[in-house]
């Protein structure tokens, strides 16, 4: 019987069973930022343990920097403090960091991947539940808490249960103006925002083969939406080609010898699932989430479910949802208004999110009563974008054009939410409070959808723009 | 590091947050975290859903006093989704929370709960009703953890919890903090490493 990438990249890295019945697995890419690591650097010094694999941590600066270019120091007092501090202990501890102004700064999981740091067959973990975006390379991506931060500090180790893995198979081609993140909006909602819980998902089929390295990021960075830690694609010629030559990839004859080792790390054709999924490909639509978590979405041509249509188990958040946003059940969510648009996050702030966008915003302008902001997911995702004029299409059109961070995804930032605002958002959450405001209301979809919605000023399918 | 806490048991008295989903957004939103430590997460614990807009209190547990003092929380299914920030239950174990009961945890929330010494077990739907009916009833009652037996107990009677068994041994034998553990065998993390083709040039 055949092993599954999980399999072999888990038993690669186990050091040791633990007592506990668990696996000391050794974690091969550790990436910090400045929200979940001062107080694990803190519990490092106060055990007096030195950083074992400084090497291995690589630090950049996202979830709290300005998107609007102010400088040093940061008038957030916290903020600065914050910045400050992770300065502070990756000088103490040689780690590498990627600041502001590096040209290498921005979303954690947006310059993994983009500086090659990101690897098929790697373990890899940081304080942070989207780490998952990396599994799009073939790897075993992990969000953790402070307390395991420190643990990886310390011994470049975990204590973790094995998951199973369940096979997410979607067949078929995807329609017009259907996107990545119409797919995991997708599968979260079939299979709900707990049915990943103990699996990893391994996405399959023809729709993830030809997706993109960064379509298959935004796949992968929802799969803890739907519960599951780890979501993976099996690396391929794609994988392969968008390593090649990146900073931190191997580079010349290492590169040839890696493509033969990663080649051999994705899942044998015979590897045993402990569960099996298929989705066509064809049925997904354009989806809107319409309540306050990421599997209460819907297509753009469907209605708000009423609490009759929802499954038992799904209706006491349903109940709450419908009272929070104050949406009518059994109304189409299509033509709600809104009054903020964000186009950025570790799901969606990438060039091809940026592009896709900008194919709607071009040559339209931004309805009065919106604001709109764009935010690249990097440093190096704004260059280039600015180097195909699409700062120039978003400005012209009226959005906003701003520098890296996750700015309104989690508004640890001054971008925020104001009252009972509702947002059009690329980002991956729809929670209460998520986007700044305690009452604010958000609605996932796809860049080009947000687009779209900030044009019309409602929600829009975006098909009828792209035709 | 800390002299080695084993936890065989919990006892206290239960407080009682209905509702499934409940995501540590809501937990301790987003804004609380600009700060290098964890002190004073406690006060902002479930602050959105405990106060309104003008800082007037809403109706939740949390606010009432017949639950202050409460040491052990029970809630629905999927507790602590979302962010896997270690604020959410680090705020909670400050307020005074020393165990969880519920019917299903999120991964990464469950993990961060054992990593500091936070016990979060389980229990079947009808168990965790019968315990939140009897808790609001009487308050005042004792609620007991027992992760030899691993039950929970009652004026509901004794029920069935259920923990990842690695926690649970985790748990009980005092590896919970973790990092101890890890540094056990130094020579077996190096040969690890060192067997990894993308450390070793491949």
């Amino acid at each position: 019987m055949g092993k599954t990438l999980l399999d072999k990249v888990w038993d690669l890295h186990t050091v040791r069973e633990l007592p506990s019945g668990q696996t000391q697995l050794f974690i091969g890419l550790h990436l910090i930022h400045e929200v979940t690591s001062p107080q694990g650097f803190q519990m490092l010094t106060d055990a007096g343990l030195p950083v074992l694999f400084p090497q291995r941590t690589f630090a950049t600066v996202d979830h709290i920097v300005p998107t609007d270019g102010s400088k040093r120091p940061l008038m957030d007092g916290l903020a600065e403090q914050m910045l400050s501090t992770l300065e502070r202990n990756v000088r103490k501890h040689e780690i590498e960091f990627f600041p502001v102004g590096s040209g290498a700064q921005g979303i954690v999981h947006v310059i993994g991947p983009e500086l090659g740091l990101t690897c098929p067959g790697m373990t890899i973990a940081c304080g942070d539940s989207h780490t998952s975006t990396h599994g799009a390379f073939g790897a075993v991506a992990f969000g953790i808490g402070t307390s395991q931060v420190r643990d990886v500090l310390a011994s470049q180790c975990l204590a973790l249960d094995r998951p199973r893995v369940r096979r997410i198979r979607v067949s078929g081609t995807l329609g017009f103006g259907v996107y990545a993140k119409d797919v995991i909006l997708h599968i979260i909602r079939t299979l709900g925002v707990k049915g990943g819980v103990g699996y990893a998902y391994e996405y399959a089929g023809s729709v993830i083969e030809s997706f993109s390295m960064e379509e298959r990021l935004t796949l992968c960075n929802m799969s803890i939406e739907g519960g599951a830690r780890v979501g993976y694609v099996n690396p391929d010629q794609k994988t392969f080609e968008y390593l090649r030559g990146r900073r931190f990839a191997p580079q010349g004859e290492a590169f040839e010898r890696a493509v033969r080792w990663w080649s051999s790390i994705a899942s044998d054709p015979d590897a045993e699932y402990a569960d099996q999924v298929e989705i066509e490909g064809a049925s997904i639509p354009p989806s809107v989430t319409w309540g306050i978590n990421p599997g209460q979405a819907i297509g753009i041509d469907e209605k708000i479910p009423t609490l009759a249509e929802l499954r038992g188990g799904d209706r006491s958040s349903a109940e709450e949802a419908i009272r929070f946003m104050e949406f009518k059940p059994g109304h189409p969510i299509r033509g709600t208004p809104i009054d903020v648009a964000f186009i950025g996050s570790c799901t969606n702030g990438r060039l091809s999110d940026l592009r896709e966008a900008a194919r709607v915003a071009r040559g339209r302008r931004v309805a009065a009563n919106v604001r709109a902001l764009v935010v690249p997911g990097s440093e190096e995702v704004k260059r280039q974008a600015e180097a195909e004029g699409l700062h120039e299409i978003f400005l012209e059109a009226g959005f906003q054009w701003r520098e890296a961070g996750c700015s309104m995804c989690l508004a640890m930032n001054p971008d925020k939410l104001v009252g009972r605002e509702i947002c059009a958002s690329s980002s991956n959450r729809n929670f209460r409070g998520r986007q700044g405001s305690p009452t604010g209301r958000t609605l996932l979809m796809s860049p080009a959808m947000v687009a779209a919605a900030a044009i019309e000023g409602r929600v829009t399918d975006v098909r009828e723009l792209l035709r | 590091m800390s002299a080695i806490e084993r936890i065989e048991r919990r006892s206290g008295r239960a407080i009682v947050v209905r509702g499934d989903d409940i995501d540590t957004d809501q937990i301790i939103p987003a804004r609380y975290m600009r700060s290098i430590t964890f002190s004073g997460l406690e006060e902002h614990v479930f602050t959105d859903a405990r106060r309104d807009a003008d800082d007037i209190p809403k109706d939740h547990p949390f606010n009432e006093e017949r639950f202050r003092g409460a040491s052990i929380l029970v809630v629905n299914r999927n507790f602590g989704c979302g962010s896997s920030r270690e604020h959410a239950p680090q705020a909670l174990m400050r307020w005074g929370m020393r165990a969880l009961v519920g019917e299903s945890f999120a991964e990464i929330f469950l993990g961060n709960c054992v990593a500091m010494g936070l016990v979060a077990a389980t229990a079947a739907g009808d168990d965790v009703a019968a315990l939140m009916d009897a808790i609001e009833l009487d308050p005042t009652q004792e609620v007991t953890l027992d992760l030899v037996a691993m039950t929970v107990s009652s004026r509901a009677g004794t029920a069935r919890i259920m923990l990842p068994e690695g926690a649970r041994r985790q748990l009980l034998d005092g590896s919970w903090d973790g990092t101890r553990t890890l540094l056990v065998e130094p020579d077996a993390i190096r040969e690890t490493a060192a067997r990894l083709p993308y450390l070793a040039g491949f």
